[in-house]
């Protein structure tokens, strides 16, 4: 292993859960002193309406709480650490200046109820995100409100029933490519609509016959990703816009991919009647170990009626609340939308400038073409063509010698790497999926790519030690059939 | 463009080892007429110093609880959040990991998220609950999604039309695609859900009945009215879901296990988080363990590693979209993990006895803020349990006595004429531990002058 390899095994403290810590009586809190006289509880509420103290909550002092989510944070990798290619994740630098502005009081301590008067900056903020939005997808309607990516699907599949529905039939199927993300057949079926799968070619992508021959007057809609989730560019998606229309379906978009693609092609101009974007993957806003995150959905004309409210608007030189949509498909959240994932895109945004983020879409395909072309030397690359922001290969050679996907994403730690996506898209057998972002140098790649090849060269000449691995993590390879055999949910439950 | 490492020299040396001319050539997949010609009007770039200066003066054009005084709650709760809980979520990483798919390099979110999900179930009193929803409300709709799940051959949806308007809201829309009917239980006089009516409303056809606890207007429901009416739909083989919006309340209140829910669900911003106009918040979910298969969202589990240690994993993905796509139980992939976090070392920090004697300077407060306000001629407020927050029914239209407080510095109670013309006049006033009694009794002293 080469000296500069991040990836070393040092001080690693354990920790116990917070709840074996408890020491009665210890306590980490201060509670302050309103001056509102003192009153006994059964004289403001029956006694039988209360419950004792919360059993098994645990005691402790501010010094254990602070040590112990301190270490817990040292057991995990984020972007801050080090490479994350997790393909189709999108795994971006998150700016520093972004957290400093989410933690303004004048953004954070407002409450959604004080009204559109006490809260014109934040309806300011939130119209200008949905303008550029809808600019860098070149679709007119946009609702900040959906939570996360899955969460703009539903509400969007929503919008696709309601219209067709007000034309005389909401429909039965949605058409959906094989390559696709699990949540698209997921929020379909939601929509009670059934999800037909569509082949891709052997070029990997969708061909116009096999969607002819697909379509038909019960379809719905088209979901589609584009790029989609081998990274290649959907180049038919004009033709296949058309014959989706011509039956009069509609096109979906997962706009999981469109990282690929700011400030060089637009969802609208494709075709594509509805898109939602995935503002922690493609506007840097951090993903918090899973979330939050948002799922803004920008629609064509004809879908606008059916937003869902509230929306904001802008009448004169006010920003307001709109409720008055009575197509809208209703909420799909309590309130706004996620304000502090919002206004980090909406920084974001503005830090980069058209030029910035049309740069970073560009380098994100030259980073990830520079993995496919130094990587095919090691790896099986079974679309082997110019690729968008990420790239998609197999373990086939490595199964020569026993090693599949999942202990060559293992032996990655070892190097200091956080593993790439695998066994996903399922179209690809054993399927290990790069997306290395605009925000690595190539100097990382080129470390990356080093490690793999070693890995590469591991599985021929030693396979034991890929398939052992990992070897210099905090927890060794976990056994996950033991976790669903007999799931061990909460504390108590194993105590 | 400082956050892009490659220079355009690198760039030119790295196009030639992929073994193309320009960056252009990168892009010749996409049909001409699709590229665009024009730069994206947008604007930027701007420097971080004029970055912050931009956003500080949005935020400047905002009213904030840093320069204010609120009495307003309904679903979105000020509370202080000790300095800890941003410091230690504020770790990047934490914030800057994504989900915890490869666990051994996840462990510090795993376990983070193995004791949410205790804390949740402790709170509750239910044997298991995930690693969160995104918000209280889509939480509610998800519940019902899995009660029909369970109950495959019954149409009708109870909900109390005291679970917050929103929240019924959302349930609607998730249900629009689906072949069910939803009845509302109305509420009376005072407030509280009308039990006898719901329980005249319960049949074979009932798939489940959903019920907030605080209601919507605040009121502490009686926890013995609602064990019977929960009896009385297990009778008829219906299931029982009930929602926390204001969680503080399970600190001092009979939790939901205790009379007799199957599921229960909840907002959890008020366990550290900030109020940030409605965003992101904590979608809380817990169960029973029999339906543990039947529940959407993560979950994490113990196991042990190859030598033995004890360790976390995401588990029992199989439910999900992950694998089963078109026979998902549910479409999420995302929780909320850093919001729970937050509420997590937010429950560490406050403890056992924290919680509780939070909860109760909050009911203390709101008790007393109640029977001031019930002094003042022109204002009546509702007499039945409360936790911390209660309606007024106001002489004046609301909007005028809100002018007069916001004069000086308070943002009063919600205007619940918004949700409903018959509570025109009505307002419903939060006080929590940030409320001192200065700013109670000046609030008072407004309401005196505005009669």
């Amino acid at each position: 292993m080469s000296r500069e390899t991040p990836g070393t095994q040092g001080l690693v403290l354990n920790e116990p859960l917070v709840f074996e810590q408890s020491v009665p009586g210890r306590r980490a809190y201060s509670l302050p002193e309103t001056g509102v006289p003192e009153k006994s509880l059964e004289d403001i509420i029956p006694a039988d309406f209360l419950r004792q103290e919360v059993e098994g909550l645990p005691e402790v002092s501010e010094v254990d709480v602070v040590r112990h989510y301190t270490r817990l944070s040292q057991w995990n990798y984020g972007i801050d650490l080090g490479f994350y290619p997790l393909g189709s994740c999108t795994m971006k630098y998150n700016p520093k200046i972004n957290e400093d502005l989410a933690g303004l009081p004048g953004l954070c301590q407002v409450h959604p109820y004080q009204g559109e008067r006490l809260s014109q900056g934040i309806l300011r903020l939130m119209y200008e995100l949905q303008q550029m939005l809808a600019e860098i997808v070149g679709l007119k309607g946009v609702s900040l409100q959906p939570s996360a990516g899955a969460h703009g699907e539903l509400t969007g599949m929503l919008m696709i029933r309601a219209f067709h529905a007000e034309r005389g039939a909401p429909r039965k199927k949605v058409i959906i490519p094989d390559s696709a993300h699990g949540t698209n057949p997921a929020s379909s079926a939601l929509c009670n609509y059934q999800p037909v799968s569509l082949k891709s070619d052997e070029r990997g992508l969708i061909s116009s016959e096999a969607l002819a021959a697909a379509m038909d007057q019960e379809v719905a809609a088209l979901m589609l990703t584009n790029p989609n989730t081998l990274g290649l560019f959907e180049r038919d998606i004009v033709k296949l816009a058309r014959i989706v229309h011509s039956k009069g379906g509609l096109v979906y978009c997962d706009g999981a991919n469109l990282n690929a693609l700011v400030g060089i092609t637009r969802f609208g101009d494709m075709g594509v009647d509805v898109v939602h974007i995935n503002l922690h993957k493609t506007f840097s806003t951090p993903h918090g170990g899973g979330g939050p995150g948002a799922g803004p959905i920008a629609v064509n004309e004809n879908l606008i009626p059916y937003l869902p409210v509230p929306t904001v608007e802008k009448e004169a030189d006010r920003y307001v609340l709109c409720y008055d949509h009575p197509k809208s498909i209703g909420r799909v959240r309590a309130f706004y939308g996620s304000l502090g994932v919002l206004l980090r895109a909406y920084a974001y945004i503005l830090s980069m400038g058209p030029e910035g983020v049309r740069r970073a879409s560009e380098v994100a395909v030259i980073n990830a073409n520079y993995i496919r072309a130094k990587l095919k030397k090691s790896y099986h690359l079974p679309y082997d063509r110019i690729c968008k922001h990420e790239c998609v290969f197999s373990d086939r050679l490595q199964n020569l010698h026993g090693v599949q996907t999942v202990h060559i994403a293992k032996r990655l730690m070892d190097y200091g790497f956080h593993p790439p996506t695998i066994y996903f898209p399922l179209i690809v057998r054993g399927a290990l999926m790069i997306e290395p972002t605009e925000t690595e140098s190539k100097e990382t790649l080129d470390r990356f790519v080093s490690a793999m090849e070693a890995i590469a060269r591991e599985s021929q000449e030693d396979p034991d030690l890929v398939l052992q691995a990992p070897h210099k993590t905090k927890a060794a390879r976990l056994d996950e059939t033991q976790a669903a055999r007999s799931p061990h949910l909460t504390w108590t439950d194993v105590g | 463009m400082r956050y892009i490492p490659n220079t355009e020299e690198v760039c030119r040396e790295m196009l030639s080892t992929i073994g193309v001319d320009s960056v252009g050539d990168l892009f010749s997949d996409i049909p001409r007429e699709l590229l665009l010609q024009e730069p994206l009007n947008i604007p930027g770039p701007l420097s971080e110093m004029d970055l912050y200066e931009h956003l500080k003066g949005l935020a400047g054009q905002n009213t904030d609880a840093d320069e204010a005084t609120y009495f307003l709650g309904a679903g979105a709760y000020f509370h202080w959040i000790p300095s800890v809980v941003s410091h230690l979520a504020g770790r990047s990483e934490f914030y800057t990991a994504y989900t915890p798919y490869q666990p051994e390099v996840s462990q510090g979110t795993l376990q983070a998220i193995f004791e949410f999900q205790t804390y949740v179930a402790l709170l509750t009193d239910m044997e298991v609950a995930n690693a969160s929803m995104y918000d209280g409300a889509s939480a509610l709709a998800e519940a019902v999604l899995m009660a029909m799940r369970i109950k495959t051959d019954r149409k009708e949806i109870l909900i109390a039309s005291t679970v917050h308007p929103e929240y019924r809201e959302v349930v609607k829309t998730y249900l629009l695609a689906q072949d069910v009917r939803i009845r509302e239980i109305p509420f009376t006089g005072d407030f509280q859900t009308d039990w006898k009516t719901a329980e005249e409303e319960i049949s074979k056809r009932t798939c489940c009945l959903v019920v907030q606890n605080p209601n919507f207007f605040g009121v502490a429901e009686d926890p013995k009215a609602l064990g019977r009416i929960f009896d009385r739909l297990h009778d008829a083989g219906g299931l029982a879901i009930a929602t926390v919006v204001e969680p503080i309340s399970l600190g001092i209140l009979l939790p939901p296990g205790r009379y007799g829910a199957d599921i229960v669900v909840g907002e959890g911003q008020s366990l550290g988080n900030p109020v940030s106009f409605g965003g992101p918040f904590l979608g809380i979910f817990a169960t029973r363990k029999g339906f543990v298969r039947k529940m959407p969202g993560r979950l994490v589990g113990e196991t042990t590693d190859s030598r033995g240690e004890r360790g976390y994993v995401l588990t029992l993905a199989t439910r999900e979209q992950h694998i089963r796509r078109e026979k998902a139980t549910s479409n999420i992939c995302t929780n909320q993990s850093l919001n729970a976090l937050r509420a997590s070392i937010y429950l560490s920090v406050l403890g056992k006895k924290g919680l509780r004697e939070v909860a109760r300077i909050n009911m203390r407060n709101a008790d007393y803020t109640r029977e001031r306000i019930a002094e003042i001629p022109g204002y009546t407020t509702q007499r039945v349990p409360i936790f911390n927050e209660f309606v007024v029914r106001c002489k004046k239209p609301v909007p005028e006595i809100h002018e007069a407080l916001l004069a000086e510095g308070i943002v009063g109670g919600l205007d619940l004429a918004r949700f409903s013309q018959e509570l025109e006049n009505h307002m419903l006033v939060c006080v929590t531990e940030t409320n001192r009694l200065k700013d109670i009794d000046r609030m008072c002293r407004i309401l005196r002058a505005v009669g």
